[in-house]
């Protein structure tokens, strides 16, 4: 069983998300998960499938309006189901996220190859909500469900040689229809240096709006780092691997040029082609100015710290 | 020798049949009164149904973006639409159609138009500091906006007027539409991330309609 029911006298997710919009996100989840499930009638539903119940938010959300789950739901760069913003909710349609499996790999002292369901159980399922920064030039603010990242990795034992880690998303054409263009380097990957992936913020999200995590935003599991461009939060996710030295990742590789290592959110280091110092706010009225791009997606006050020293420009 | 083929493209084209199946040239009433009407209203098709999502609030999640993407495939595909005249009139032998083109070119211009504002307006929202930067350091904006700029003196000199006025240099000048075209579909293929599949259409597209002119010159005129 998943169902985690934590205990907590915190706010619980139903007091901080808009009536309609939960409403309208239990229609849409009843709709989109089966179609046979009828209003009411969750329990037909797998225990994979359920929604995490009365889950805390944690101090770290935003008091920022969320997007609607219409807009963070069907505009997804997720080029393994497509490379159009409306592909992924399309594609990704006959996902079956289960069953699911975790290689953890690499400098730790606990390897292993970990069912989801074992590898999330002790874990504390908690409500954060993040603006989420595309380096394409636009943000949202989603409303996660998901627990740390650095707790998840610690389970591990990494060891002193692990001074980073490795994520890969599922690499199977058969399910991933969009995988079968090589428009990038085939399976995706993505990395974080050992302290960045020790920071508080990062998360491993399994839930959206209180919801298991839709096909489209990368289920059954994936990373969410919200001072970086979206990109570098990867979907979908079978494989974590602590290395001692830095991995290669997919749109360095693709451009190593546009998209860094590091890939901060950063509004004084401009992507070769477009500039960064703004970003339009998904669900503002369009006719309105952008908003101004925060340094570190405004989160400087707690990962400003990791990049003391470093040059930016050139770390980019 | 090298040109059989397209002779006999030219020799179908003529043929009594495919004459009879599009029909002899239409009278310049038709063309002036229902042919050029029609165009027009169609042509203004892609406008009205995004003026029309954008008061329904059916622009999809990023407004900003899908004008931006709209106004400019359209502006590309009339550019597209526009070299296209040429090679369609010769190859059927309906003359005719040239009394289109200028409507055609001036549309293109028109969808450059509202690319351009929804850039001014919309993405940048007349901060002129970031966009007098902006043009001459990204490589994709300094090529459409090339293409923008060198619209301009076509749409001044579209006139009969101006036709004539030019004689030999207003087709030299006109000639200009065949660089235009190209940073067009540059501006496009320099600004997609990593699935170019679709500036490649057009890329191809251009260079079938380009290559029929170089094949003409070469081959068919100099005879």
């Amino acid at each position: 069983m998943v169902i985690l029911i934590k205990q907590s006298s915190g706010i619980k997710s139903s007091e901080i998300t808009p009536k309609s919009i939960y409403l309208n996100r239990r229609r849409f989840m009843q709709r989109s998960l089966a179609g046979s499930v009828l209003l009411g009638m969750n329990a037909m539903l797998p225990a994979w499938a359920k929604p995490w119940e009365g889950i805390a938010n944690s101090a770290f959300s935003t008091s920022e309006k969320p997007n609607t789950l219409e807009a963070i739901t069907t505009y997804n760069n997720f080029y393994e189901f497509g490379t159009g913003k409306s592909d992924p909710s399309k594609n990704a349609r006959n996902f079956t996220p289960r069953p699911w499996s975790i290689a953890v790999e690499g400098e730790c002292a606990r390897p292993g190859v970990f069912d989801l369901e074992d590898f999330i159980k002790s874990e504390t399922i908690e409500e954060r909500i993040y603006r989420l920064r595309c380096v394409e030039g636009w943000s949202m603010v989603i409303p996660w469900a998901g627990f740390s990242l650095a707790d998840m990795l610690k389970k591990f034992e990494p060891t002193s040689k692990a001074k980073f880690v490795e994520f890969t998303t599922l690499f199977d054409k058969s399910r991933m229809p969009g995988q079968e263009r090589r428009v990038l380097n085939w399976p995706y990957v993505e990395g974080l240096r050992i302290d960045e992936a020790m920071n508080e913020l990062p998360i491993m999200a399994v839930g959206l709006y209180g919801d298991v995590l839709p096909n489209q935003n990368g289920a059954p599991i994936r990373l969410v780092v919200p001072w970086k461009y979206g990109f570098k939060s990867i979907k979908s996710i079978v494989k974590i691997r602590f290395t001692e030295t830095q991995p290669s990742t997919t749109w360095n590789i693709a451009a190593p040029r546009e998209y860094g290592f590091y890939s901060n959110v950063n509004p004084a280091v401009d992507h070769p082609r477009w500039s960064q110092a703004k970003e339009t706010r998904i669900g503002e009225p369009f006719w309105k100015p952008k908003h101004k791009t925060l340094m570190f997606n405004g989160y400087g006050e707690q990962v400003a710290k990791l990049y003391e020293g470093m040059d930016l420009k050139k770390f980019f | 020798m090298k040109s059989e083929g397209l002779t006999s493209i030219k020799s179908i084209a003529k043929s009594h049949t495919f004459q009879f199946f599009i029909m002899s040239s239409p009278s310049s009433t038709t063309i002036s009164f229902i042919i050029k009407p029609v165009v027009f209203l169609a042509c203004l098709l892609p406008f009205v149904m995004l003026v029309y999502a954008a008061f329904m609030g059916s622009l999809g999640v990023n407004p900003v973006e899908t004008l931006t993407l709209e106004t400019g495939s359209w502006a590309l595909r009339f550019l597209l639409i526009t070299l296209s005249v040429t090679p369609l009139r010769m190859i059927t032998g309906q003359s005719w159609l040239i009394k289109l083109r200028r409507m055609l070119g001036l549309f293109a211009f028109f969808y450059v138009s509202l690319h351009f504002t929804t850039y001014i307006w919309f993405d940048q929202y007349f901060d002129w500091a970031a966009i007098v930067k902006d043009i001459p350091k990204r490589p994709f904006i300094t090529v459409g906006f090339s293409a923008f700029v060198l619209l301009i003196p076509l749409v001044l000199t579209s006139t009969n007027k101006m036709m004539r006025r030019l004689k030999r240099n207003w087709t030299k000048l006109h000639s200009l539409v065949y660089v235009i075209a190209v940073l067009g579909v540059l501006h496009f293929l320099w600004l997609v991330k990593a699935d170019t599949r679709e500036p490649l259409i057009y890329a191809g597209i251009l260079l079938v309609l380009l290559g029929y002119r170089a094949y003409q010159q070469r081959f068919v005129k100099s005879r």
